[in-house]
């Protein structure tokens, strides 16, 4: 083996990490709080994902939730959605998991830098955006406004509550919420996320719509932001795709010819969310 | 680099004498009235006068099936890769183009050294082809010959053999030959007829515009939505036998296992293919590309233009016609389709 090989790194070779806190935060989606052995930070950008493995099960792609201006290690939030999501639901505090990554660009911060922005998000779609919320909220001055709308399917589901009070509460940005059930312990909106929409009419004039949620949510925001010709070049969408190597060799993350797991997950709505099968 | 004349003999004792040596040697060989590459067992094995092999070469590089990590649970996770030295002889041009298109795809933005290390350690002894298969159409793809990637390119030439060593590795191996005289002017003369007539001979699909012409054709409006998918489709199993024999297919899935003691396990790679149903679903059984139509032309979509994009405006699908021999609704050629397309839009 010649010697510019084998000293290359191994891109599917993950690294150890420790679980360092665990919470579930409601029926389904755990929080993570997850720390290199290595003791060096992940260095993400925010909007960008890991994948996290666990041995003998698998491997899989989980969006990276807090900012990366938060140290001491990086948190997820994992729905529990099939083999390896059940199995990172097992991790307990001081169990070890793999680590590949970050990958994909994510938020591409300098087109964001000074603008208004709105984030709609939509159930687990809050994870992702999370990372950047706290970006801004921890970097003021490098942005214009900041709209948060966040819908959920049913009030047991929400997630980061506390968090979400603090953003309800403080003066840093207007954080607007909706359940799509009515429910005995919920007083606030009823009805999908795009109900909120109205609500914040001014807003959407002149901001940058950065939006996150299941696929079957991005059909009815990007009508409803129809309405208000906000230009696609202003629109961002966070997308999913089946991801197996996240370094643009396996072929399953493809839009057409656009691999997810290195250009994406967040794309111009003007530059692919267009396309056909992107949405 | 030189260019010797060897009597077929002289090669067979070549050959021969690698098969003694303690490094791994394939060749092609017959299997029924087919040929597959294989380990050889003696010199006679070697038949360089084959037409295609059932799959292609692309196994030692990428094979099946392949391990990337062990590891016990809980502990560390260990790169598993294997990269045994070995001499592959036999491969057709088209086969070639396509080793070097793959080596481009491996070694860009992530460097991939399980294919790598693979790549690097096979020494490739290329072949002309001598038999036409009944449907090759590297004339049409301009693969027909091949100028780079070989160690040795061996052509045919009745009672001999003319060997042009394209590297150091290469002129080693032709080096050991008992006799070998340097190649005439004429000789390379009739070199030059024999790709001449190639390129007419292994043609058996024609295609209608230049190769370099179909990221173009691709890229027009008309054609995403072209009824062609939709008819071709239509007879679609979503069997995988298109992308499986397919020299340029490179998609794969990964799976972990665990071993008995449950204590270990591994992590491999396989073979994947984006006509497969479930290649593009998410959690939620939400499929990206749940239509047969739209995983038949992403496929051709991936041969014409998203993967070209990624080298240089290589088409990646180089006539060896193995698909079109796989699909058993004979829908899979890629030529028809491209055909199909040009008889409705201008390029
Ligand atoms: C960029 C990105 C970021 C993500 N971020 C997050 C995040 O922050 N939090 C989070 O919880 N999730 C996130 N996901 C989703 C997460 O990766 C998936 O839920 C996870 O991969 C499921 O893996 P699993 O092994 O648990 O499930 P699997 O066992 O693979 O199965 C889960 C479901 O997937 C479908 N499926 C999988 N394989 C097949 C198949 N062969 N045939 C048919 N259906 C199949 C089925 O619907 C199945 O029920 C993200 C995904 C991407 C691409
Ligand atoms: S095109 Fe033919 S070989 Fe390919 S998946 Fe469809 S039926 Fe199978
Ligand atoms: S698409 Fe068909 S003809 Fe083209 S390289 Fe692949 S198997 Fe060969
Ligand atoms: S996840 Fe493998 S190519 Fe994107």
């Amino acid at each position: 083996m010649c010697d510019c090989c084998s000293s290359k790194k191994d891109i599917y070779l993950p690294e150890l990490a420790t679980v360092k806190k665990r919470k579930l935060m409601n029926g389904t989606e755990l929080y993570l709080l997850i720390q290199l052995d290595s003791g060096e930070e992940l260095g993400h950008k925010p909007g960008q994902f890991v994948e996290v493995s666990i041995a003998g099960i698998g491997e899989c792609p989980i969006s990276i939730s807090s900012s990366p201006t938060q140290k001491g290690g990086f948190e997820l939030v994992v729905r529990n959605a099939g083999s390896v999501t059940k199995a990172i639901h097992k991790l307990k505090v001081g169990d070890k998991v793999g680590i590949r990554g970050p990958f994909g660009e994510g938020y591409h911060i300098d087109q964001l830098k000074n603008r208004n922005l709105i984030c709609i998000c939509g159930g687990l779609g809050l994870a992702p955006q999370r990372s950047l919320i706290n970006y801004i909220l921890d970097n003021p001055s490098d942005f214009g406004t900041l709209t948060v709308l966040l819908g959920t399917k049913c009030y047991p589901q929400r997630f980061f509550r506390e968090e979400l009070a603090k953003w309800a509460e403080g003066d840093d940005m207007t954080f607007k919420e909706t359940v799509d059930e009515e429910h005995d312990c919920w007083t606030g909106n009823v009805g999908v996320v795009t109900t909120l929409i109205p609500k914040v009419e001014s807003h959407l004039k002149d901001s940058a719509v950065l939006v996150c949620g299941p696929p079957v949510m991005y059909k009815f925001v990007l009508m409803a932001l129809e309405e208000y010709d906000i230009p696609h070049d202003d629109i961002y969408v966070n997308l999913e795709r089946r991801m197996k190597c996240g370094v643009g060799k396996c072929g399953h993350c493809q839009i057409n010819g656009e691999y997810v797991c290195q250009s994406g997950p967040v794309y111009r709505y003007s530059e692919i969310g267009a396309m056909p099968e992107a949405i | 680099m030189s260019i010797k004349k060897l009597k077929k003999d002289v090669f067979n004792d070549l050959v021969a004498a690698l098969i003694d040596s303690d490094q791994r040697v394939v060749g092609v060989k017959a299997k029924g009235d087919r040929f597959a590459f294989g380990d050889l067992e003696s010199a006679d094995e070697l038949r360089l006068d084959y037409d295609v092999t059932l799959l292609p070469p692309k196994k030692f590089m990428l094979p099946q099936m392949e391990t990337l990590l062990k590891y016990e649970v809980g502990g560390e996770y260990k790169s598993a890769g294997e990269a045994p030295k070995m001499t592959l002889i036999g491969v057709h041009p088209y086969d070639l183009v396509a080793i070097n298109q793959m080596d481009e795809i491996f070694a860009q933005d992530e460097y991939d050294k399980y294919y790598m290390n693979r790549r690097n350690n096979i020494t490739i002894i290329a072949c002309d082809v001598v038999t036409p298969s009944k449907n090759v159409f590297a004339g049409s793809m301009g693969t027909a010959t091949v100028d780079k990637g070989y160690d040795v390119l061996l052509t045919d030439m009745g009672d001999s053999y003319l060997a042009e060593a394209a590297t150091d590795k290469g002129e080693e191996l032709l080096a050991k030959a008992a006799q070998a005289d340097d190649a005439s002017p004429q000789d390379i003369e009739a070199r030059s007829k024999v790709w001449q007539e190639n390129k007419e001979k292994l043609n058996k699909h024609k295609l209608n515009c230049e190769p370099g012409d179909i990221p173009k054709l691709l890229d027009k409006e008309e054609v995403y939505d072209h009824p062609v998918w939709e008819e071709k489709a239509s007879m679609c199993y979503s069997c995988g036998s298109c992308t499986s024999v397919c020299p340029t297919c490179y998609c794969f899935d990964v799976q972990d296992d665990v071993e008995w003691n449950l204590k270990e396990g591994k992590r491999w790679r396989a073979w994947d293919g984006c006509v497969l149903e479930n290649f593009a679903t998410v959690t939620g059984e939400h499929n990206f590309r749940k239509q047969r139509a739209q995983r038949f032309r992403h496929r051709i979509f991936r041969k014409g233009k998203y993967v070209p994009s990624k080298i240089g405006g290589q088409i990646a699908c180089v006539g060896c016609g193995r698909c079109v021999t796989a699909c058993t609704t004979d829908i899979a050629n890629p030529v028809d389709i491209y055909n199909r397309l040009l008889e409705d839009v201008k390029i």
